[in-house]
């Protein structure tokens, strides 16, 4: 058990916590904000456990999926954002109606 | 909205307490793939084990990301054109910041893509950075000239995931295998399909920005 489950666990709880957001807030700003905490969150844990070994050298292959994932992360925002664009344009509101 | 609270709280809290459980109590890693890696990293043609696994050992992933991007890209352009908002002229500060800032940004990014060889950096780091710049230009009011926004452009986005194709496909008819790079000429192979690809990631990031088809891009 060594200082790195630290970060891990704090990856953890930013997921959570992001998935807390996204299921409360309705407005689809905060809905997408949520999702991007819920993604560091779990870049946080594949990074911590790349170091779990301190003796060897941090493993790589974690961080190339978390280079992987932050691009996707990013246009998969960057795609939300238009949508939610759109939906304000066509209903006047941030939310989604029911 | 208040009445369902008192069950959330406790299920995302078991949810917490299960998912750091799993995270605390995850067997110590059998040490076969950084040892693999270790072991093979003089036939990647690189020395930093990151950009080896991203273009190399694990090239498939990395191919398919700049089709998701390309995709992503796509998905913004067909919601229709640029949604038009109230421009204001940049102030002063932002103005005189950007011309000194973008042609720093542009050439840190030729040195991280150099430098992801043998040290941190790499595509994406100096892909960013080129989006960087070019989001900076777009917020100062920049536009691409409408010379530019047809083919051009679209030669340069698809260009990174075209590089990745041609390579692979040609290895393939050389090699016999898709992404076999032979050691000899990996390190050369691995810094243009690079190349290509930051040049992608800066414009497909910075055209996303934009949120919307350039006008007059017609083709």
């Amino acid at each position: 058990m060594s200082y790195i489950y630290l970060y891990a666990l704090l990856g953890v709880g930013l997921f959570v916590l992001g998935l807390n957001a996204l299921i409360i807030h309705a407005n689809l700003l905060r809905k997408i904000l949520a999702v991007n905490v819920m993604c560091t969150g779990a870049f946080l844990v594949l990074v911590a456990l790349a170091s779990r070994n301190l003796a060897a050298q941090p493993d790589p292959v974690p961080h190339a999926m978390v280079i992987t994932g932050i691009v996707v992360a990013v246009s998969a925002t960057a795609l939300a954002l238009i949508l939610m664009v759109k939906v304000n344009l066509a209903t006047g509101k941030n939310e989604l109606p029911d | 909205m208040d009445t369902k609270h008192w069950l959330l709280l406790p299920l995302l809290l078991a949810l917490g307490v299960a998912l750091g459980y799993a995270v605390v109590s995850m067997p110590e890693p059998g040490q076969e793939l950084p040892t693999m890696l270790a072991n093979n990293m003089e036939v990647s043609g690189v020395s930093n084990p990151v950009t080896a696994v991203l273009l190399n050992f694990r090239g498939y992933d990395t191919l398919l990301e700049m089709g998701v991007l390309l995709g992503a890209l796509l998905g913004v352009w067909s919601l229709g054109g640029i949604v038009e908002n109230r421009e204001s002229s940049p102030g002063q500060v932002l103005d005189i910041m950007s011309r000194q800032l973008v042609p720093v940004l542009i050439l840190v990014a030729g040195y991280l893509l150099w430098a992801g060889a043998d040290a941190p950096g790499g595509a994406f780091q100096a892909g960013s950075l080129l989006a960087a710049a070019g989001v900076l230009l777009l917020l100062c009011g920049w536009r691409l000239d409408n010379r530019y926004s047809g083919l051009p452009l679209r030669v340069l986005l698809v260009l990174g995931l075209g590089m990745f194709v041609i390579a692979g496909i040609g290895l393939l008819l050389l090699q016999g295998g898709f992404l076999l790079y032979p050691p000899a000429a990996a390190g050369g192979l691995i810094l243009i399909i690079e190349a290509a690809a930051t040049l992608s990631i800066g414009t497909t990031l910075a055209a996303m920005f934009l949120g919307g088809r350039p006008m007059g891009a017609e083709l």
